[in-house]
Order: structure tokens, then sequence, then C-alpha cells
């Protein structure tokens, strides 16, 4: 059982800067957690707590039950796969993985038998002679997950494993990293700044934002039902619009104005939701996805807006258009038959049952 | 471009311009270029070193009045000086104590040097220029005029060193006096002296190896001894390794402490190849003789250099 832990952990540095400061967190066995965040959000040192490279300035972690705290790194029965793979450059592909158990004085046969399995997973078995330089960057990236398969680990760390792969190669390690968790099950953190990798691979996302935990959630809850602005803006691609308006109530029903005085329906079933905020300014949260062209749809409430696009994104399966109305920069995902050009009004539905309020005195999604 | 690193210039290809041509396609060739700009190098090195190089061979092979060719009894005529040190005593233990104290002062600098590379490395970048620009003043300071000050601290009436000896009840130690003190203290000196060279080389190594791969072997569960012999070492075997080299040559080839700490004494006893050449070529006005002493490092370095330098074409192959 490998169950992870986090309880009130803070990391300060020196001139009291809190990188992390005071998160609670639970990750279950076989679980694959994702911590995601923009740069400088605390994850990536969160990780490397949890790993034992960096002391805890308060709060306990347990791996397993046992409260690591004052655990050196090599006792904590943890693998890690690091960005720049950090193999050992002097021994060939199989002495990188053998390494970690060797040190733990495996009979050699075991050694063998587990580095040619986590070759045979990882598809590496002809390279095992070959040494890193060798390799290219993926084969590396395969290497140093097989350094972390054969230990048999409680927990499985990735730090941002797959930041220096190209885009397409990118794509196929995800895959390939998604297999193996599903092969071996093993407990996994992944670090990523990277919100599709954290949507694709992730059983849990753990969104980070200065130093403190945003938001956990499984992949679509988080795209549902986000809980702060942050969230709302940081899953998903093209990230959400925030649109300035006003709520108001008309005779038991609410709808939205906004600053060029459209109007727009909320549905009925948020009505009770958002009442308690009719008649202040709130933000009119819509993905573009669910701000399209005006055509029949089968979502329900739909409600018509008019903007002018200021630039059209032609992506082939789809047509992105960018506008701007009262500072706010808008995208919508339009059908590529759409007949759209710059500086010519367009006709957009917003699908209002996708709609999302947030309160800009705190950022929390209402 | 052409693959053997030529550029091609179109040319309009007269008859009569065909030898310019010639001459303007070889002046641009990137070879001719690259030997062109490293000629002012060249000249120096082979006037500094390739010639009297050259010249010590020659020197070698010549009488003592240098009128003509040395003769010899069992070698052939001009390595005659060579067969008269093959049946000296003294010249096979000036080449004994020559290795000797080449190779334990070339692995105690190492030793002190990579030691004090490790203390200097965890030391916090504030502190550490202080106390690396402290560490670095023996190998700054003129090695004769340094070497000076060791000699009034090993002086036999004078030693501050036996003075402190004293103190703690330990009898004092006739450093210069008996051939064994003597040959250590020459050691100790060039140790002093050489090992700052060292912790500066393995320093710079130390601070190129990626913290990464500590974290990384940290997590596979090696211990910090274990991290220094499969990490560090490996990670600086080529930096050692050549740092050794040059530093054997170097130490191989000390004269300066040699002659102004025991001046080859007692009895000869503490003379490297460099003092005796010294005192046999120049002082005993045997100029073919003192030639020959010191072409005798060649080879045995040659064959040092040789080894160390194919193991560092290796690695790099394999690592870089």
């Amino acid at each position: 059982m490998a169950q992870v832990s986090l309880r009130k952990i803070i990391k300060a540095y020196e001139g009291g800067v809190q990188a992390v400061k005071g998160i609670d967190l639970d990750i279950e066995d076989h679980e694959f957690v994702v911590l995601v965040g923009p740069s400088g959000c605390g994850k990536s040192t969160t990780l490397r707590m949890i790993a034992g490279l960096e002391e805890i300035t308060s709060g306990d972690i347990a791996i397993g039950g046992t409260v690591v705290n004052d655990i050196p790194p090599r006792d904590r029965d943890i693998a890690m796969v690091f960005q720049n793979y950090a193999l050992y450059p002097h021994m060939s592909v199989y002495d990188n993985m053998a390494f970690g158990l060797t040190l733990r004085k495996f009979p050699k046969a075991e050694i063998d038998r587990r580095v040619k399995e986590a070759g045979r997973i990882l598809d590496i078995t002809p390279l095992l002679d070959r040494k890193p330089k060798a390799l290219s960057g993926g084969q590396r990236q395969r290497v140093a997950m097989g350094r972390a398969i054969v230990r048999d680990p409680k927990v499985f760390l990735f730090d941002e494993p797959l930041s220096n792969l190209d885009a397409k190669l990118r794509v196929q390690m995800r895959t390939e990293i998604k297999k193996v968790h599903q092969t071996v099950k093993t407990t996994t953190i992944y670090v990523t700044h990277d919100q599709v990798e954290a949507m694709t691979l992730a059983d849990r996302v753990v969104v980070m934002n200065h130093g403190v935990i945003e938001q956990v959630g499984p992949p679509q809850e988080l795209y549902h039902h986000p809980a702060t602005r942050f969230v709302a803006g940081f899953i998903g691609s093209p990230a959400m619009n925030f649109i300035p308006a006003r709520l108001e109530e008309m005779s038991g029903a609410l709808r939205l104005t906004l600053s060029n005085g459209q109007t727009l329906e909320v549905p009925d079933a948020r009505t009770a939701r958002y009442r308690a905020h009719a008649g202040k300014p709130v933000l009119f949260g819509i993905r573009p996805e669910h701000l399209t062209d005006d055509k029949p749809t089968d979502k329900t409430n739909p409600a018509p807006v008019t903007l002018t696009p200021e630039v059209i994104e032609p992506m082939g399966m789809e047509t992105l258009a960018h506008f701007k109305l009262d500072g706010a920069e808008i995208s919508a995902r339009l059908d590529p038959a759409t007949p759209a050009a710059v500086g010519e009004p367009l006709r957009l539905i917003a699908h209002m049952d996708q709609m999302h309020l947030i309160d800009p005195s705190n950022d929390k999604v209402l | 471009m052409a693959a053997d690193g030529t550029l091609a210039v179109p040319t309009a290809a007269g008859a009569g311009s065909g030898r310019a041509n010639t001459l303007q396609r070889f002046a641009r060739r990137r070879s001719t270029i690259a030997f062109l700009m490293t000629l002012p190098l060249l000249v120096v090195v082979v006037g500094l070193v390739g010639y009297p190089a050259a010249y010590g061979i020659y020197l070698s092979t010549l009488n003592r009045r240098m009128t003509g060719f040395m003769e010899g009894d069992w070698l052939p005529t001009g390595l005659g000086n060579f067969e008269i040190l093959f049946d000296s005593d003294t010249f096979w233990m000036v080449v004994w104590q020559s290795c000797i104290f080449a190779i334990t002062a070339v692995l105690l600098k190492a030793l002190i040097g990579f030691w004090l590379a490790h203390m200097l490395h965890h030391i916090p970048t504030k502190g550490q220029r202080k106390w690396r620009g402290m560490l670095l003043v023996p190998w700054v300071i003129p090695p004769a005029l340094s070497t000076l000050g060791w000699w009034w601290m090993f002086d036999p009436s004078y030693s501050s060193i036996n003075w402190i000896l004293n103190i703690f009840a330990v009898p004092a130690v006739p450093w210069l006096g008996e051939p064994w003190w003597a040959r250590a203290s020459v050691i100790i000196v060039n140790v002093w002296y050489g090992a700052p060279f060292f912790m500066i080389m393995y320093l710079a190594a130390l601070k190129s190896v990626p913290e990464q791969l500590y974290e990384a072997a940290a997590i596979d569960g090696a211990t910090s001894w274990q991290r220094l012999r499969y990490v560090t070492l490996p990670m600086m075997a080529n930096i050692i390794s050549i740092t050794v080299l040059f530093s054997l040559i170097v130490t191989f080839a000390n004269y300066d402490i040699v002659r102004v700490l025991t001046n080859g004494g007692p009895r000869d006893l503490t003379h490297v190849f460099a003092s005796y050449a010294f005192q046999v070529g120049i002082l005993s006005s045997n100029i073919p003789r003192g030639a020959a002493v010191s072409l005798f490092m060649f080879p045995i370095l040659a064959v040092c250099a040789f080894f160390v330098l194919r193991g560092v074409t290796r690695r790099n192959k394999e690592q870089m």
C-alpha cells in the first residue's frame, strides 16, 4: 500500500519567501495524480519535498502511512524521472537501469530479470548495451522510466518528464506513460505545466498557483466545474473567456448585461444559485467551444451575441475567431465553413448551460 | 560547400587566369586559412621547443669537449654518454629518486587537491571566493621564493617547525640533513606548491557535474561515499587524468625546489633529473652528458602521456 499524504506542507526559503504555503493533499494507492500550474507555483518544490531532495520547512509527508520528513531519499522507496533524464553518462543503458538494484544488493539474476522485463515493457531491449550518448531524446526518456520501473518502488515521481521532447514525441510518450501506469499500477505523482498532459494522464489533477492548491479533482470535474477563476482560465485551451458583465433580475428571471448593452438570459436551472448576486458586477466565463457560430443546436439555452472579429485563425478542423469587448479578449470556436471576416459583425451563440459566473471580488466561481 | 571543407568559388575560367585561379582557390581553402592563422604559434613552438629538443639530442651525442661524437664501448659511437650513465650508480639513484619524488608528490597533490576542492565545493558561493583565493596563494608565489621560506623553516639551527615540535616535546627533526627527511621535505614543499593547482582544476570539474545526477543517485539508493565512487569520480575521470599527466610532467622536470632546498644533497640523495642534469652539465662542465641525463625523462613521460591520453579519448567518444 502506498498512499501519499501531505499535511500543512510549507517550504520557505532564506529571506522568508514561501514557495509552498501550507498544502494538504491525499493521494490514494495506485492513483495517478498530476500537479499542474504555471512556473513558480510550487509544484516542483512539492514533488522534490516528497522525494526528499528538498527539506520541509514545516508539515508532514507520509508515504504508505510512515512519516518520511527525516528519512533520506534512498530510504523512501520512491523512484523519480527527471526533466533532463539525469542518466549516468558513463554507464550503459543496462547499468543505468540496474544501478539502483545493484546498490540495494539484489541478486544478479533478479537484476537481470527486472532490467530485461522493463526493457521489454518500454521497447528498449536492443539499446541495453548502448551509452546514453548514443540515444535519442525519446529513448533516453524511456531509459529514465525504465530506471524507475525496475526498482518497483512505492511511488513514481515524474518532474516535467516530457518538457525536453519535441511536440510529436511528447504526445507519443504521454501515451507510453499512461500505458506503463496501466501495466504497473504504481502510485504516481507527475508534475507538469502543460494542462493537456495533466488532463490526459491524471486520475486526479491538482491545480497549484502561488504555492497553494487551487483545486483538486478529476480532469472532467476541473473542466466543467472549476472552483476559481484561475482554474477556469488554466484548464482548457484556448483559455476560458472572462467577460465583464452585470447580473440583473427582471420579473424573476436573471440575465447578464454586457458592456455593449447586449443581454444574455441565464438558464432557469441556475437562477437559484446566482440570485444572491443580482445587481452586482460579475465576470461571465464561457469557454471558446461554448461560444460558437449561430446554427441550429441541440444544446439548451442558446443565447445570441453579436461581436466583430479582430483576428481569424483557420485551424483546419475548426476556425478560431478573436474579439475584444470592454478590454476583455474573447475567442470563439467556429465551424470552418462559417463565412467570418475581420471587421464584419458576426452573430454567435453562447451556450448558457455551460456558463460560469465569477465574483470579481474574490475570483471564486459562483 | 564541398564535403572537404572547401568553398566552391565560381570563377571565369579564362586561359590566362588559370594560375591565378588556382592560387585564389588555395588561399580560400579553409585548411590553408587555418594553417596561416596558426603559423605564428607554430613558429614559436618550433623555435622554443622543437629546436632546443633537437639541439639537446645532438648535444647528448658529443664528447665532453664537444669536438666530436662520444664513443662507446658496447653502444655505437654517439651514444657513449648514455653508456656511461647506464653504468653509473648515481644516475640510477637519480632515476629512482625522480620516480619516487614525482609519483609521491603527484599522488599527494591529487588527493589533497581533491579533498580541498570537495570542501570548497560545499561552502556556499559567498564564502567560497575568499577561501579559494587564500588556498591559491602557494601556487601564485614564485616557487624559488617560497622555497627559500621553507628552507628557513627547515634550517637546522633556526627551524620554526622544530621549535613548534619542541613545544610538544617532540625531538627536533634533521629536515635537510638526513636523506629520507630531505626527500620528504622536497616532496612536502612540492605538494604545498602544487596542490592548489589540482584543487582549482577539480573544483571546476566538480562544478560541471550536473546536480541532478547526484539527486538521481540519492534516489537510486547511493550513500554519499557511493555517490563519490559512482558519479563524481567517473564524471571527473578526464580532468583527473589530464591534471595528473600535466602535473607528472611538471613535477618530473622540477628543478627550482630541489636546487634551493637541498641542492641535491645530502650526498646526491635528493637529486632529480633536472637538478642532476644541471649539476653534471653546467656545474661539472659536461654539457653533452647533462643533455643525456635530461633526455631520459622523455621516454618515461611519453609512455605515461600515451596511456592517459588514450583513456581520455576513449571516454570522450563514449560520453560526450
